[in-house]
């Protein structure tokens, strides 16, 4: 680094030795935006990696397997006899051991490739099979405590430890089987399961895929959040590295017209700025990590609960989070700095440094700052209209974010204008005039709060809808309070006598799956009674519906299929070589199948053989109706299902979403609290030429700090006014639009005043506590400083 | 050559300069002519407004002429790009402004040492001399903030004094000073002029300080007498 450039890097730097407050709240700043964005990016992207470790490590969803129809072993004769028949089954058991499932594979039969050990280079499969290690990762290995060695591999999904059968069999005491695992391909002259082995059944893959629908919505959850926080970020980024530059605008001037060329001005400032950001941005991704791994425990017991795999407890630091970490700060300071260094390019070394010469070059700005907001709008709009797929259906949540934000000063602006010319008071004309001119420095900061709060909302809306809707679904769809599932079907007639001669109601269901127009679904046949006349909500419906479902004049679909096939009420679907009348459209929530239910009458003509396999129940008095059953069908435990339990569970895992997402709106909102009172400080020395006049004629400290409060509180509540619409639009996008994009089912969207009324005054509440430091700083400004303005001495 | 016999330093041509002012541009300079050569010392008078800083700016590159012809040593100040321009001031011209432009955030040494060290032209002995005789021995720690309109003024002077350049322009350089302070300020402006054959063009209100001055314009209409 030569002389001349250290000379004029000293120069910028011995600003922030100055005013260490300000290097303060440029670095916190940038750190804030960085880490809200990378902490929801980690909880994210562990949540996923620690999906795919499951997957990968348990061959779970992937393949169908074989299990034991009653018990929970599978004797090792049975896997023999298989493999002699033909069947390319693999074996595994399992067990629990201090708490941790252990598995135990065959590496040599496994169907799906041996997950990414990390083994040791060399011997991966001698060191698997012969050296009976077992695989965890270091939180499960520190609570396995067992002689046998552990090896660390950050790949096999947390709880879980992994091991050769053998391994497995004498670490369990063991010698039978947990399930087998069935290759994709197969012998062909492999014999029929029910010959060889008719103690088990074979589970297709993809058992779980309703919950792991919801999982998936979970995430859009956060992604639409991670998206939000990276705008807000971004504009957060740029209010501060804006005003870090608007308070050394002299500075500058001095420089170039002491003879500093403009490039070198222009690479010293690039320099300095970029490796602040990079200063932030690392404290940034490191907060952001302890966010995340604050929140983790709340995702991991969500997604545990959703999916049945764990999420680890503990946060690794990735590579990808902290270069997009980095990513995002540096963005978001070159689209800060590009503008900047086009002003320090274009305006003559002798301008002004007045605050008002920069409004004046920010007010010419706006007005093209407000035509781009129109076009997004309208861009918005099109996509609305026009667009397809869910990358529109994110373009169009992006331009009416973007839009908004940057019609939010002319917005502002117009509105105090229009107040300024009602009103007659000499302080509140100033007050008005004062107010807007404020509004070039205040404006990004007031972009990522109007931001921040329209997430809330949006975000909010969405998940609390989710809520409602699920919470309204599972009462429609879980009314019985008994459910009977059979394995054979021969019993479908013993268990349905048994359960008309001791229940309430009895309602049944036969299924089979089928493709129509070229889209599989599952076709149901369910018996019309009062529980579906009285619980079943339709999302579209022709008249009597249910009457003529039970006759077979129409049938329903859910919502997933009558998207996916272009079908709507009043429609005639062709199936089963039948013209059939869709007369209801169903929401069903979370399943990723389509289905088309029939009445019982129109199923058994179509599919006389079927027999009904799943039961549901009314009673007042499960456990006897349960044991009646079994005494009259012999049917086991496993067989039945309490209506409660699921309930509970599924009541449970929203809950803990919920608290994922407040404590991220919370953050949120926290932030862009803080972009506001950085922004406010900053002003605040800038202001001394403009609030000097005012003093010296005869307003006080006190009163100018007040009123400067109050400025604040119009900002903000002028923001709130406008982000509830614009919250309440992203939500409608998100369930609308983007949901139905990704999922194929459309939540219904509900409204909730009192909820926003809090978030709206926790808004407020943050405006106050921003402005309230420098109001009690100019209220204790020192009338010497208010002075020397007049004496030309700043 | 200038017509002191002395090298040419600055040759104004012409040079016409205009403000936006209404509907009618407001016109502060009508071709003016002016020559400063080496050791030569200038004073510009006129009302206030009459457009005397503008002129100094120009000519000090600062600026750019609407119309006519700006040479710094022979050199056409609209021919260079931006990076010789600023060449030129922090080796060739000191500007003393008027309102001190000052780096707020640096140490009053630092503000003193600051163009000599951009032109290369530290001398350690030399800004101990100007310390001195400026009264700022007791100042170097201080920020520019702490100090009255006068203290700045001379860091200012003293600024660019210590880079030792081949044309100083000073605007109203004792304007803020005390007679005594103004008096030890002139002389080391003009000293600097005489023994490093430096060109000074001074612009001023007080008639004292320019009859210090070999050659004296005053700015009128925007024509220079």
């Amino acid at each position: 680094m030569n002389r001349k450039f250290s000379t004029i890097l000293q120069a910028l730097l011995s600003h922030w030795q100055r005013k260490p407050l300000q290097l303060v709240t440029f670095i916190g700043g940038l750190a804030l935006a960085t880490a809200l964005w990378s902490g929801v990016q980690a909880v994210n992207s562990e949540a996923r990696k620690s999906y795919d470790a499951a997957a990968a490590t348990l061959g779970e969803g992937q393949f169908d397997q074989l299990v034991p129809r009653v018990g929970n072993t599978i004797p090792l004769v049975t896997y023999i006899k298989l493999r002699r028949n033909g069947w390319l089954v693999s074996p595994v058991i399992e067990g629990q051991l201090n708490g941790i499932r252990i598995v135990g594979v065959d590496a040599l039969t496994s169907p799906g490739e041996l997950p990414d050990l990390q083994l040791s280079d060399n011997t991966p499969l001698q060191d698997f099979l012969g050296k009976g290690t077992i695989y965890a990762n270091q939180e499960t290995a520190l609570a396995l405590n067992i002689s046998v060695p552990v090896q660390i591999s950050s790949n096999v999904a947390p709880g879980i430890a992994i091991t050769d059968i053998s391994v497995a069999q004498d670490i369990l005491a063991r010698e039978d089987l947990t399930r087998l695992m069935v290759a994709n391909t197969h012998s062909l002259n492999r014999e029929e399961l029910a010959v060889i082995a008719p103690d088990l059944r074979l589970q297709p893959s993809q058992q779980s895929a309703d919950l792991g629908e919801l999982t998936e919505s979970f995430h859009l959850n956060l992604t639409a959040f991670g998206l939000l926080s990276f705008a807000v970020g971004i504009f957060i980024v740029h209010s501060t590295i804006g005003l870090a530059f608007e308070q050394r605008r002299a500075t500058l001037r001095t420089l170039r017209a002491l003879g500093v060329s403009l490039i070198s001005l222009i690479i010293a400032v690039i320099f300095e700025i970029f490796t602040l950001a990079i200063f932030g941005a690392t404290i940034g991704i490191l907060l952001g990590y302890f966010v995340a791994a604050a929140l983790l425990p709340d995702v991991a017991s969500t997604l545990s609960s959703l999916y049945g795999a764990h999420v680890a407890g503990t946060l690794q630091l990735r590579a990808e989070w902290w270069l997009s970490g980095y990513a995002m700060a540096l963005f978001g300071t070159v689209v800060a700095i590009t503008g900047k260094l086009w002003q320090i390019a274009s305006m003559p070394i002798l301008v002004s440094a007045q605050p008002r010469a920069w409004a004046m070059t920010v007010g010419r700005g706006r007005t093209l700052q407000a035509i781009i907001a129109l076009l997004l709008i309208s861009g918005a709009l099109a996509l609305l209209g026009f667009g397809k797929g869910l990358v529109a259906g994110f373009a169009m949540l992006g331009c009416l974010l973007l839009g908004a934000a940057l019609a939010l000063p002319t917005i502002i602006e117009k509105c105090l204008g229009f107040v300024q010319g009602h009103v007659r008071g000499v302080i509140s004309q100033w007050f008005l005039a004062d107010t807007r001119q404020q509004i070039p420095g205040l404006s990004l900061a007031l972009m990522a709060l109007l931001l921040a709060i329209a997430a809330n909302i949006g975000v909010s809306t969405m998940v609390s809808s989710f809520r409602q809707t699920f919470v309204e679904f599972l009462d429609q769809r879980l009314a019985p309070e008994l459910f009977v599932r059979i394995e054979d079907l021969g019993k479908s007639a013993a268990v349905e006598a048994a359960l008309t001669a001791n229940a309430d109601e009895v309602l049944l269901l036969y299924s089979r799956k089928a493709s129509v127009r070229g889209i599989p679904v599952e076709i149901d046949g369910i018996r019309v009674g009062k529980t579906y006349r009285d619980n079943w909500r339709l999302l579209a419906a022709e008249e009597k519906v249910w009457d003529r479902l039970a006759t077979g004049e129409v049938i329903i679909a859910n919502e997933q299929f009558a998207r996916r096939a272009g079908y709507w009420v009043g429609d005639i679907v062709s199936f089963a070589g039948k013209d059939l009348l869709l007369g209801g459209v169903a929401g069903d929530y979370g399943n990723p199948l389509g289905q088309i239910i029939l009445g019982e009458k129109l199923y058994r003509e179509l599919y006389p053989d079927d027999r009904a396999f799943r039961f549901g129940a009314r009673t007042t008095d499960q456990e006897a109706l349960k044991m009646a059953v079994q005494a009259q069908t012999g049917l086991p435990d496993s067989a039945f299902t309490n209506q409660a339990d699921i309930k509970s569970f599924s009541l449970q895992v929203f809950e803990r979403t919920f608290a994922v997402t407040a404590a991220l709106n919370v953050l949120t909102l926290v932030v862009a609290g803080f972009a506001m009172f950085t922004s406010l400080l900053t002003l605040a020395d800038l202001r001394v030429p403009q609030l000097a006049p005012v003093w010296a004629l005869g307003l006080s400290r006190r009163e100018l700090g007040k009123l400067e409060v109050l400025r604040t509180l119009v900002f903000a509540a002028v923001v709130c006014v406008l982000a509830l619409p614009l919250g309440l639009a992203l939500a409608w996008i998100l369930l609308s639009v983007i949901n139905v994009e990704a999922f194929g089912w459309r939540l219904p969207m509900f409204l909730f005043p009192a909820d926003y009324a809090q978030l709206l005054a926790y808004a407020l509440l943050a405006a106050f506590l921003a402005a309230l430091w420098p109001a009690i700083r100019l209220a204790r400004i020192a009338p010497n400083t208010l002075l020397k303005v007049f004496a030309h001495e700043r | 050559m200038s017509r002191c016999g002395t090298k040419l330093l600055v040759k104004l041509n012409s040079v016409n300069k205009s403000f936006p002012s209404g509907d009618t541009p407001q016109r502060v300079l009508r071709g003016v002519n002016l020559e400063l050569g080496a050791g030569e010392t200038v004073a510009l008078t006129g009302e206030s407004g009459s457009g005397k800083s503008t002129l100094l700016h120009i000519a000090a590159g600062l600026e750019t002429a609407d119309a006519g012809e700006v040479l710094i040593e022979g050199r056409d100040l609209s021919l260079l790009t931006d990076s010789q321009r600023a060449a030129l001031r922090r080796g060739t011209i000191g500007v003393v402004f008027q309102q001190f432009n000052l780096v707020p955030s640096l140490s009053v040494a630092a503000n003193i040492a600051f163009q000599a060290r951009l032109s290369g032209r530290e001398d350690k002995e030399y800004f101990n001399y100007l310390a001195e005789e400026l009264g700022l021995i007791d100042q170097l720690e201080k920020y520019p903030e702490t100090l009255s309109g006068g203290q700045q003024q001379r860091v200012a002077i003293a600024r660019t004094l210590a880079a030792k350049p081949k044309i100083v322009f000073a605007d109203e350089p004792t304007g803020n000073l005390d007679e005594a302070t103004a008096t030890v300020v002139l002389d080391q402006l003009i000293a600097l002029a005489e023994e490093s054959e430096a060109g000074l063009m001074v612009v001023t209100h007080s008639a004292n300080n320019a009859a210090r001055m070999k050659r004296r314009f005053h700015l009128a209409g925007g024509v220079l007498t």
